[in-house]
């Protein structure tokens, strides 16, 4: 976060409409939630883009990093019987 | 994001449908995506691929240190443009001509602001932090565009602005939507969306003045005169004289030149004068056959190197008018600041 007098920085995201998942759509700078929230309000949702809106403060994400994406990710890739095409169905077998 | 209430209105083409374009082409290029390097893989190397690829670089990844620096002063001194560009139109909202020029005018004026901190929130996944880029601004070591060191003098400028001003800016940006870094290509599909809701107002406004009285009429001519050429120089000095092109088109950060983006500009300018009726200020303007392009006169390039060197009409009065507010404004900062301590630490107390 940056220096003294200024605001902590926020990440905001925007739920569209019902039944859709929040998204993330920027970050701003804001001294407390609510203004934060009334900011990303202003900024984020002037034209009907949102229904629903988090504000996150942005020191609260823990994120994955790039270098070890491969050894994070890899068990999706090696355990395909996860998917459900992984199994054989026999011929004629209906609703399955 | 956008509500597909807008775009349905009526199907996108010209430079909308390139944003849109720009935008679908963002994501088949996440679904292509490889990958992070892999443990042997050069990173330089990788980054490279990538730009070639069409892929987007993403804050995380590892980027050339001149590409970070590249990077952060364009896109802080687009956020620095958009701040400033506040003041000339801000200077017309008390004495708009009606309350629904003066609605959109306040409107568009907010817009401004958000595009700002959309693109601060840009730089900022670049590793500086916003307080770093608007000390930059106000100590004058970064710039802003050019153009808002000029005087809004009549209401017709206000229109002169939109069209013109805002119109060279979507120009600008529309190919930036395809920007090799992530965070500045979304920046810009959202700005370049909300742009084009100014451009079209600063259209109507000229159309409805050059179709009003003559008084009317001639204010709206004199508007284009004096923004016609401060328009053109936004583009930037000639092909020969840029000292960034090279590398950023290497880097895919600029896909046209300031000459090529100058010519589109022009080009589109010439039909939507004739529609309002207003004459282009320039007596060598006409169609070039074998180029299948316009002739035009070039702004005077000594003007624009005096204005962007902090010699405009405007710029004393645009600094100062920021370096006030941002003074003036810092005890609203603190008590904010006091008032989320405070409130922080109340909720740390069990009750």
């Amino acid at each position: 976060m940056s220096s003294s007098g200024s605001s902590p920085l926020w990440e905001v995201f925007v739920r569209a409409r019902r039944g859709l998942a929040h998204t993330h759509v920027g970050s701003l700078h804001a001294p407390d939630a609510e203004l934060a929230l009334r900011n990303a309000r202003d900024l984020y949702t002037r034209r009907q883009e949102g229904v629903s809106i988090w504000v996150v403060p942005a020191g609260a994400i823990t994120a994955s990093s790039p270098d070890e994406k491969d050894a994070f990710f890899d068990p999706a890739a090696d355990k395909v019987y996860r998917h459900p095409t992984f199994y054989d169905v026999p011929d004629g077998v209906a609703h399955l | 994001m956008y509500g597909n209430d807008f775009a349905g209105e009526d199907a996108p083409g010209g430079l909308l449908g390139e944003v849109e374009a720009a935008e679908a082409e963002l994501r088949t290029a996440a679904e292509r995506d490889r990958g992070a390097p892999g443990p042997e893989e050069d990173l330089a190397a990788y980054f490279t691929a990538v730009v070639d690829a069409d892929q987007k670089i993403e804050p995380r990844d590892w980027m050339p240190e001149a590409y970070r620096r590249t990077l952060i002063r364009q896109i802080a001194q687009h956020a620095h443009s958009e701040i400033i560009g506040m003041q000339p139109e801000g200077n017309w909202i008390s004495r708009a001509p009606s309350l629904k020029r003066k609605a959109i005018l306040l409107a568009k004026v907010q817009d401004e602001a958000g595009h700002g901190l959309y693109l601060y929130a840009a730089a900022e996944t670049l590793g500086i932090s916003r307080d770093e880029l608007v000390e930059l601004l106000l100590s004058g070591r970064q710039k802003y565009s050019s153009i808002f060191n000029y005087p809004t003098l009549t209401w017709a400028d206000v229109g002169a602005i939109g069209w013109l001003v805002d119109g060279a800016a979507i120009v600008n940006q529309v190919p930036l939507c395809r920007c090799s870094y992530g965070p500045y290509a979304r920046a810009m599909i959202r700005v370049c969306k909300e742009e084009s809701f100014h451009q079209r107002q600063g259209y109507e406004i000229l159309h409805t003045l050059a179709h009003g009285t003559s008084a009317q009429r001639a204010m709206a001519q004199d508007a284009l005169d004096r923004w016609w050429y401060p328009s053109l120089a936004m583009f930037g000095p000639p092909d020969g004289d840029s000292t960034h092109s090279a590398q950023s088109m290497a880097w895919k950060i600029k896909r046209f030149s300031n000459d090529d983006l100058r010519q589109r500009f022009v080009d589109m300018c010439v039909g939507q004068a004739e529609v309002l009726g207003l004459t282009i200020p320039d007596p060598d303007l006409r169609w070039n056959e074998q180029r299948q392009a316009y002739d035009f006169t070039q702004p005077d390039y000594a003007e624009l190197m005096r204005v962007i060197s902090g010699d405009g009409p405007c710029n004393r009065e645009r600094m100062a008018h920021r370096r006030r507010a941002h003074e003036a404004g810092a005890w609203v900062r603190e008590a904010a600041a006091a008032y989320a301590a405070k409130q922080a630490s109340k909720e740390k107390v069990p009750t």
